[in-house]
């Protein structure tokens, strides 16, 4: 364990905050959801003091992602209390805690360098209790004094919770409502944004609009009709999900040989037809397993079988796929 | 495969539970509950693999592989020759 001595100051620096959220707040907020400079705004690891805090007030942890600290604050709304913010590098609590970041080691650092011990009477840390893959409660005592109580899940919960001191189990419980589903898809879609744009241009030079529209329609399949149709699409699998819905939004371009090409003979409009069922599935049920991350429930033993399971099934039909495309190019 | 998710690594000896109700208290997906002064692995089948309950068992009483269900970082870490996957997001 390792503390910079010249972090620890002679007296505890404590920073005022408030539960207030400014227009710029807001603003910074709005851009993180669309993916836009979320690396920019760090809070500074350190105490910070909201209201009034006592001796006896509350000490709440958070990470230094901006929206973190800033749902914890809003949450403790006219409630005095002090705020433990770890440096998580700017990340939120969840993540940083599968990292480790918002870990055991640097709560009990963070105590050390910001002499809680000289601020509060008391010795207990309320943690978010999605911070528990990062931390050992019983190391945490052991190594700084501090018991750790884990608080509800979210922090809105925080008020109801402080009453009792106990979480109910609605509380403890991880969701993944419409809601949230629908708040992941701008940042789905900003980050195949750029391979989306590249692999459009390229198809349309070399197959026209209808094979650059194929290749839009399914990756935004997968990353806006998946999450927000994830819980309805039947099958459990994400690889199996994609490939389905991927078949639905493909049977248009299916179709179009048919429809446009009337003069075509049968096996090219059948060929073209095929390349749209076999390519567009493919990438929509690659799309869609990459969504995993983003859930909150997927575990990494069931993500590898489906991986192992299922991406050689996408390479074939992908490949097979664009070897007709290619195919037809010569014949035709 | 039908479903991917049925299993997991999650591994609990309930001879060993001191009946502390951490692993209750962590678990985001309600795995266990406490009957009596035993925790009881009631939903073995919503484990996500977080590692919550095993960091936070005194007593050794669960063992799970934790790691992230991501396939994006399971991928980058394969094709960048990594053994182990780590999430890339923030």
């Amino acid at each position: 364990m390792t503390v910079d001595p010249e972090s620890i100051t002679s007296v505890p620096m404590i920073f005022p905050i408030t539960s207030h959220l400014t227009a710029a707040d807001r603003r910074d907020h709005f851009l993180a959801h669309l993916g836009l400079r979320r690396e920019e705004h760090r809070v500074g690891p350190g105490l910070y003091a909201l209201g009034n805090p006592t001796t006896e007030s509350p000490v709440f942890v958070s990470a230094n992602y901006f929206l973190s600290f800033d749902s914890l604050r809003t949450a403790l709304s006219g409630i005095d209390g002090y705020i433990l913010v770890l440096d998580t590098k700017g990340i939120n609590v969840w993540c940083a805690a599968g990292k480790g970041t918002f870990g055991t080691d640097e709560i009990v650092n963070r105590v050390m360098a910001t002499r809680l011990k000289e601020v509060v009477k008391h010795r207990k840390l309320i943690l978010p209790q999605l911070g528990a893959p990062g931390v050992a409660a019983h190391e945490v005592k052991k190594k700084s004094g501090f018991w750790v109580e884990y608080g509800p899940v979210r922090a809105a919960d925080l008020p109801e919770y402080l009453k009792t001191c106990t979480a109910t189990p609605e509380m403890r419980k991880v969701n993944f409502s419409l809601r949230d589903r629908l708040v992941l898809v701008p940042v789905e879609v900003g980050q195949s944004l750029l391979p989306m744009l590249a692999a459009a241009v390229i198809l349309y030079f070399v197959g026209g609009w209808i094979s650059s529209l194929a290749a839009v329609i399914a990756i935004l399949t997968g990353n806006v009709l998946f999450p927000i149709l994830l819980p309805w699409i039947p099958t459990h699998n994400f690889s199996t999900k994609g490939f389905l819905l991927g078949i639905l939004t493909a049977i248009p371009f299916a179709l179009s040989p048919f429809i446009r090409h009337p003069d075509w003979s049968w096996y090219h409009q059948l060929g073209q037809a095929l390349e749209f069922l076999l390519a567009m599935p493919a990438v929509t049920a690659f799309v869609a397993l990459n969504f995993t991350g983003s859930t909150t429930f997927t575990s990494r033993s069931g993500v590898k079988r489906e991986m192992f399971a299922y991406i050689p099934a996408m390479a074939w039909t992908f490949g097979t796929g664009i070897l007709l495309a290619i195919v037809f190019i010569f014949v035709h | 495969m039908l479903n991917a998710y049925l299993e997991n690594t999650l591994v609990y000896d309930p001879a060993l539970c001191n009946g502390c109700g951490m692993c209750v208290d962590v678990c985001p997906h309600a795995a266990f509950e406490m009957e009596g002064r035993l925790a009881v692995l009631v939903r073995p089948q919503t484990c996500m693999e977080c590692g919550a309950c095993q960091l936070n068992c005194v007593t050794d009483a669960i063992r799970v592989e934790s790691g992230v269900g991501c396939a994006t970082a399971m991928i980058t870490a394969a094709l960048r020759g990594q053994k182990e996957a780590e999430c890339s997001c923030s």
